[in-house]
């Protein structure tokens, strides 16, 4: 090893901060994928699972035999057939002492809870001869009556979705700032408060509707099993199904090749997957599962469904005195993975961005006869957000304020960072005004007010409305310690490692498994600036146990914010390893080396240096090594972050509705979001785009119906509204930067955004469009027969649907499509 | 079973299909052409868009036995082989047109076809151009964009292949960097 003298004397450009276009383009541009339903493996059987058309019911008998003769049939197997061994599907976050969980087979035994429910599953050697065999399964069940609605669930002598429980309810949560000395006395606050508002806000049922189906293969070897799973979460997955099955931890690999999406619905361990497992465990040979939409939607877990009873209370001036949110959060049938967290982390953003003195969350879990609720982008801070954004227009009608000024009066100011807030939160850094400022002049705030107002003069049928919501968020899940006192049952860092090539190449292993964010070209960015080696020279590996071996995955707007830091920390230490044997070759001490542009050099002796590339080559030689050293530079480095990082944003819509016919339309949308550092900026507009469309969609087009029997009357992309590209508008966005401190990146997370804050910005523009006309609330999503109905009958609007048909909790249907009728056929017959 | 002839991505084949055989099942199963994917079971996502006999069709809408005797162009035969990149390809990877790339290849050879009938449409014209392909991810901006750059670029150099096939990482330089 001798000096080099040919490196380049100008500094490389920073990679961090540059609009790289992505690694992962490449193969998803040319159809060379590796999605899990791609996978094809010697001898493979394919399953297909017969599912229950009844909400609920106990099941009386089934009969295989027809389905066992079948042409191609391997197997048949029932609930009954693998009671013994299938466990019960984890829930990791028992939120109270006290919390109910009716434990949850994978496939149903005695009894099913949602249509939809797993009660047997078919083994055949091809995709089509398993389907064909689901309709000769011949199922009896004795029907009990469907708990649908939550108000219902939770009254006096409710029907009981579980009868063997005593109630409805699961768990009751309570956050009172009072009792946790973050606040002063929250009733107090309100026998005082000379105004409150109380208002009834209701989070409809979502679907992450991910546009990869999942997908499920398990490949065994030996007492050895692999699984490749369309699944964000491939090593909490390796781990809930060893506890789950008792296949021991050691002999599990969990794969996640290429995934097409998640949005929190593969943040799951899901029946299908342990139902593979099983099925490839007993027949010893490879299977596959793989779901149709329509058993994606029904079947795969929902988001959102909670019923909000919000109450604020402020002086007359607009001081906000004091914050009361009593919450009914649908769980549906069963517990699953978080669950109960959800609705447990809104419980500290509900305050949003506001200085309320006093503040008090009581939420219910409420069981009901449908698919269960779990992650959907947001988690939790998309319903707190709706609520304290909504609250706060309706405040500001209340007091007769513009309700900028309202949400001014009360935010934290810039200088005031960091600040504790009522729930406990300390906000990490950030500039509400600034961002509104930029916010207002993005959307051309003033010549929207006029048109408005001209508008309303005219008497214009199309009216023009403009909301705003100022959120935050909290992100970057999480640290362990919070995680702990919440009863997780993880922690929330994440790891990372290092490997310096003998070629001079770097590869990069996260725990933070992707499916779509750009990881493996942000996590590029990161190295190159650290160790100074180009971009093209990192390779970023994941999504495999056994190459990855420890991570915590993705969700919670946590990848960069926590796996990002871990890289980071990773490549520190293989800085100081490489500075050790940098010395020893050039003869200096350490602390006479400085590492600029990934060389080390020694101060006062120019020409005396080596590049990181130099020392890797050396470390793997070993021919002259520091005394005592050993050969590598690689590192590992594991980050728990000490608090969550706190994004913001204002967001601004700009709205027409049509008060002939109900029809709405989003005339303009801008925002500018803080998301600290940005490392990638077009991969973090990105982001926001697509984050601004989830929930743009939440407020006008999507809604998972149940009918009055509980069937879900949305069950393709007939029903259920995904936007398409002709009914979202050109988003203006923007950003200001606060890094986030005690990150070594800066950065806070952008993943849910753009979901959070839009939802009801467009909202509070639809209703500050016909607020004159005598509405105060329209029911989400914003359909043009609610809009129509609540400027022509008054009220929310109502449910989705005529009533009689499939309107929640309404009337019973007489349809031949629902279950009741013993016609009726989807995977068994009565 | 039913013998079907079909040429797809340049090749040949000769095959018993079921009736009820679905060309995208046709595709994937027999041919192992997975680069064209399914997404929904209602033909509303338009994830399995494929060009038969040059017009953009979904795949899962057409039984195998109704394309016997056609060309079919999956995502994979967009370009000949090695011939590099299709501009519609390189647009969507320089215009961040896709995230997890579900969609992408039905989504790609849906705007390729809208080009065909419409070589410089508006703004609406392309959202309502691709209204019958969803993308979960993108919120659609950056798909826009990436049309709108590959319609700029087929006006001006006809329908030439001369992208390479590797893609280009260097910066966009449509997006401002951060300091």
């Amino acid at each position: 090893m001798t000096a080099v003298e040919d490196r380049p004397a100008q500094a490389p450009e920073r990679e961090v901060g540059k609009a790289r276009r992505r690694k992962e383009d490449a193969r998803l541009i040319t159809g060379a994928t590796t999605w899990t339903d791609n996978m094809v493996l010697p001898g493979m059987l394919h399953l297909a699972v017969v599912r229950s058309p009844v909400a609920h019911g106990k099941i009386t008998a089934i009969d295989v035999s027809a389905a066992q003769e079948a042409p191609g049939v391997v197997a048949v197997l029932t609930g009954r057939d693998v009671a013994d061994e299938q466990g019960s599907l984890p829930c990791a976050w028992p939120v109270t002492p006290d919390m109910v969980n009716p434990g949850h087979p994978s496939i149903a035994v005695d009894e099913v809870n949602h249509v939809g429910e797993a009660v047997a599953v078919i083994v055949a050697r091809s995709k089509v001869a398993a389907q064909d065999a689901v309709e000769l399964v011949d199922v009896d069940y004795d029907l009990l009556p469907a708990v649908l609605d939550m108000e219902a669930a939770v009254a006096e002598g409710a029907r009981l979705t579980h009868d063997h429980l005593e109630s409805n309810r699961s768990f009751h949560f309570v956050f009172d700032g009072g009792e946790a000395g973050t606040g002063s006395d929250t009733e107090q606050a309100f026998a005082d408060a000379e105004v409150v508002v109380s208002r009834r806000f209701v989070q409809q049922r979502l679907i992450p509707a991910f546009m990869e189906p999942r997908s499920v293969v398990v490949q065994p070897q030996g007492d050895n099993y692999t699984m490749w799973s369309a699944t964000q979460v491939p090593h909490i997955l390796r781990v809930m199904l060893a506890m789950v099955t008792g296949v021991p931890e050691h002999k599990l690999r969990v794969v996640a090749p290429d995934v097409g999406g998640g949005f929190g619905g593969k943040l799951q361990v899901t029946p299908e997957e342990v139902i593979s497992l099983l099925v490839a465990r007993r027949l010893g040979k490879p299977v596959k599962w793989t779901e149709s939409r329509s058993e994606s939607l029904m079947t795969a877990h929902h988001g959102r469904d909670q019923i909000q009873y919000i109450d604020i209370a402020s002086d007359r001036e607009g001081n906000v005195k004091g914050l009361r949110c009593r919450i009914l959060a649908d769980m549906g049938a069963y517990l699953r993975l978080v669950s109960p967290g959800v609705p447990v982390l809104g419980a500290f953003m509900f305050n949003g961005i506001y200085k309320f003195p006093a503040y008090r969350f009581e939420c219910d879990g409420v069981f009901t006869n449908k698919v269960p609720t779990d992650a959907y982008r947001g988690a939790g801070r998309p319903e707190a957000t709706f609520a304290i954004e909504r609250i706060m227009d309706e405040l500001a009608v209340e007091l007769g304020m513009d309700p900028l000024e309202l949400r001014r009066r009360n935010w934290i100011k810039a200088e005031e960072f960091p600040f504790t807030t009522v729930a406990g939160m300390t906000y990490d850094s950030g500039d509400y005004e600034t961002a509104t400022q930029k916010a207002l002049e993005l959307i051309g705030y003033d010549e929207l007010r006029a048109e408005q107002q001209h508008r309303r003069e005219s008497g214009d049928p199309v009216q023009l409305g403009i909301g705003v919501s100022t959120f935050t968020e909290m992100c970057g899940l999480a640290p362990s310690r919070v995680l702990g006192s919440l009863s997780y049952g993880a922690g929330g860092w994440e790891q990372a490692s290092i490997r310096m090539l003998p070629t001079g190449k770097v590869e990069v292993v996260t725990g933070s498994t992707p499916h779509g964010q750009g990881h493996e070209t942000a996590w590029s960015q990161l190295v190159a600036d650290r160790l100074g080696v180009p971009f093209e020279d990192v390779e970023v590996l994941h999504g495999d146990t056994s190459v990855a071996p420890r991570g915590m995955d993705t969700y919670g707007s946590r990848s960069l914010v926590v796996g990002g830091a871990a890289v980071v920390q990773a490549a520190e230490k293989v800085v100081a390893k490489a500075r050790k044997v940098a010395a020893h070759l050039l003869e200096a001490s350490e602390e006479d080396l400085e590492f600029t542009n990934g060389a080390f050099s020694v101060r006062g002796t120019p020409g005396a240096q080596l590049a990181i590339q130099e020392i890797a080559l050396a470390t793997f030689a070993a021919h002259n090594l520091p005394d005592g050293m050993e050969p590598s530079i690689d590192a590992d480095a594991t980050f728990d972050p000490e608090n969550f990082s706190f994004p913001h944003g204002t967001h601004i819509c700009a709205m027409e509705v049509d008060t002939d016919t109900g029809a709405v339309r989003i005339r303009k949308y801008a925002c500018v979001d803080d998301v600290g550092t940005i490392v990638n900026p077009l991969i973090v507009e990105g982001q926001i785009h697509g984050g601004l469309a989830q929930g743009i969609a939440q407020a006008l087009f999507e809604e998972a119906v149940y009918d009055a029997d509980g069937n879900l009357t949305t069950g393709t992309f007939v029903d259920y509204l995904v936007p398409s590209a002709a009914d979202l508008p050109h988003f203006d966005t923007g950003n200001t930067v606060h890094e986030a401190p005690g990150n070594p990146i800066g950065a806070k997370g952008v993943g849910e955004a753009g979901t959070i804050a839009s939802t009801p910005a467009v909202v509070n523009a639809a209703l500050d469009a016909v607020r004159h006309l005598g509405v105060r609330d329209i029911r989400m999503p914003l359909t043009p027969e609610r809009v129509w109905r609540a400027l022509h009958d008054g009220g929310d609007g109502g449910d989705r649907a005529t009533a009689g048909s499939n309107a929640y909790g309404g009337a019973s249907t007489e349809s031949t499509t629902g279950v009741s009728t013993p016609a009726s056929s989807l995977g068994g017959d009565r | 079973m039913t013998q079907i002839n079909m040429r797809v991505d340049g090749v040949t084949y000769t095959d018993d299909v079921e009736p009820r055989t679905l060309l995208v099942h046709y595709l994937r199963e027999q041919l192992g052409k997975v680069g064209t994917v399914v997404g929904c079971d209602t033909s509303n996502c338009g994830s399995c868009t494929v060009h038969l006999d040059g017009a953009a069709v979904k795949s899962c809408t057409v039984l195998a036995v109704q394309a016997d005797g056609g060309e079919v162009t999956t995502i994979e035969g967009l370009t000949p082989h090695g011939g590099g990149l299709h501009p519609m390809q390189k647009a969507f990877h320089e215009m961040h047109g896709l995230q997890c790339g579900f969609c992408t290849p039905g989504m790609i050879m849906a705007a390729v076809d809208l080009l065909g009938e419409n070589p410089d449409p508006s703004e609406s014209e392309i959202r309502e151009g691709i209204e019958g392909n969803l993308c979960r991810c993108t919120g659609y901006q950056n798909i826009v964009r990436a049309v709108q750059q590959a319609a700029g670029e087929l006006r001006t150099t006809g329908n030439g292949h001369a992208a390479p096939a590797e893609v280009d990482t260097a910066a966009a330089p449509h997006v401002a960097g951060q300091a």
